[in-house]
């Protein structure tokens, strides 16, 4: 580890995204406005007292699948560029190490999704008047450590890909599964066993989960941290296949 | 500028050296030593295996048979890392950021204090386009950018690809005077090119066909065997005299 090559890349990965004040705009803005859809079409919603709002449950879990779709195609497609460039294996001959350059990418992307977590946060609390129980910190924890698991798989699945065209469509094949059992749109205790055993493999489930945890309780419980754990130990996982993916030779 | 000193003896020994990709074979039987402090073209017509040579001698490139050692250890090996540098022919650098922050990053990947960027962008030229975006610079200075990021780092033995094809006669001639005096000062230049201008500023010629070695000579030698002047039209008749069979 050298924490100022890794640094280096990070303050890099940024000027790169300042210069692009567009796909800053729509990283920051886009997961907001998405997050007001949902609002609205549970606007009209007639609930018995004492029934929590169907948005308090999805609006809450839209906080953690936003950051985890946007990184994983800013990262793939960021990184593929670098593979297709030639600028990844310049850098590669370089004294970096590989783990500082993935690294340095992971503390900058998961920069703009602490950001972009913030803003949906935020929105979801003083527009839209999320409640839960837990504390909006914690929340904001979560979108931040799934953003990074996103842009961990972002990093491995640009390695399979050739072109960008390729790159997008890892989006079905990776991201949509993990949403679609994640416990969104089924309860994971209402799935077929066989859908519930792949539902448990999957990193995002553990994310809402731990989303869950911290809308039904006031106070951070240790199942909440078993989620965390779970996911970073993914993170760790999928970096170190990454980087297995870093070739510094060619055939 | 001052420039480490590399060991004058043989910066890079290449040995048996063959190169497969696939069923092709690139590179075959190679055998030739590179002096350090000098400026070596390598000089042969498209397809020769003049860039997979440059990318194996690097060490990105696999290499199937044979060895490369460059300053003592085999090409690729980590100790290399920070004596090393590449500019490849299609500029390797970031086009969406400056050119200063270009040359900077590469410069903290090996570790230099900042005052190394300042000299590598004055060294190219770059000094007024500091503050531009990469990708808003022209074809030329684009390829000058990808040069500071190798020059920030100093290294011992420097591989140019075509370093001064495209650029403007004036900045043409003050960056073979700054390679002259990096060599001159210990640092082993390696360019392959198939421009005879750049091959007359070289100390020794590698002439490659078809992955294979035609000949190592002087550009003074090359002229004289292949009588005439004109460079470009001794490497054609020498390139067309040898049998290809027994070129070796």
């Amino acid at each position: 580890m050298n924490m100022s090559m890794m640094l280096a890349t990070a303050a890099r990965v940024l000027k790169q995204l300042r210069h692009d004040p567009r796909s800053i705009g729509l990283i920051l803005v886009v997961p907001a406005l998405l997050l007001a859809v949902v609002y609205y079409l549970f606007e009209n919603e007639t609930l018995p007292s004492g029934v929590p709002r169907t948005f308090d449950r999805v609006g809450l879990m839209m906080l953690a699948i936003f950051p985890f779709v946007v990184m994983f195609l800013v990262t793939s497609i960021t990184m593929l560029r670098e593979r297709t460039s030639g600028t990844l294996e310049r850098i590669l001959t370089t004294p970096i190490h590989k783990v500082d350059l993935l690294f340095g990418y992971g503390l900058a992307f998961s920069i703009m999704a602490a950001l972009q977590a913030g803003v949906a946060t935020a929105f979801a609390y003083f527009v839209f008047d999320l409640e839960i129980d837990g504390s909006p910190g914690l929340v904001i924890l979560v979108a931040v450590i799934n953003a990074v698991l996103a842009v961990a798989l972002g990093l491995l699945c640009s390695a399979f890909a050739s072109t960008e065209f390729q790159a997008v469509q890892f989006m079905p094949v990776v991201v949509v599964p993990q949403i679609l059992l994640c416990g969104l749109f089924v309860a994971r205790d209402g799935m077929a066993d066989w859908l519930e055993a792949i539902s448990n493999a999957l990193p995002l489930t553990y994310s809402v989960d731990a989303l869950q945890e911290i809308a039904a309780n006031t106070d951070a419980t240790s199942a909440l941290w078993t989620d965390l754990t779970i996911i970073a130990g993914c993170v760790v996982v999928v970096l170190i296949l990454a980087s297995l993916t870093l070739r510094r030779q060619s055939r | 500028m001052s420039y480490p000193q590399a060991d004058p003896a043989a910066a890079v020994v290449v040995n048996e050296l063959q190169i497969r990709r696939g069923k092709t074979t690139v590179l075959d039987g190679l055998d030739f030593t590179i002096g350090g402090g000098a400026i070596t073209g390598l000089l042969g017509p498209s397809g020769s295996g003049k860039t997979t040579l440059m990318r194996a001698i690097v060490g990105v490139q696999h290499i199937s048979a044979g060895s490369i050692q460059v300053l003592g250890h085999p090409a690729g090996s980590a100790a290399l890392r920070s004596k090393t540098g590449h500019v490849s022919q299609s500029p390797s650098v970031y086009p969406d950021i400056t050119v200063e922050d270009n040359v900077q990053y590469f410069g903290a990947l090996h570790s230099m204090p900042r005052s190394r960027t300042d000299e590598a962008i004055d060294a190219v030229g770059l000094r007024p386009f500091a503050k531009r975006k990469t990708a808003d610079l022209s074809g030329g200075q684009f390829s000058c950018v990808s040069l500071a990021c190798a020059l920030v780092s100093r290294p011992d033995v420097l591989i140019l690809d075509e370093p001064t094809v495209g650029l403007d006669p004036v900045l043409r001639v003050e960056l073979w005077e700054q390679f002259a005096a990096m060599a001159a000062a210990g640092t082993t230049l390696i360019i392959p090119s198939h421009v005879m201008e750049e091959a007359s500023h070289c100390d020794s010629l590698l002439l490659l066909r078809e992955g294979r070695l035609l000949a190592q000579l002087t550009p003074g030698k090359l002229r004289e065997l292949g009588g005439t002047d004109d460079l470009e039209l001794a490497f054609l008749r020498l390139i067309r005299s040898l049998p290809k069979e027994t070129a070796a």
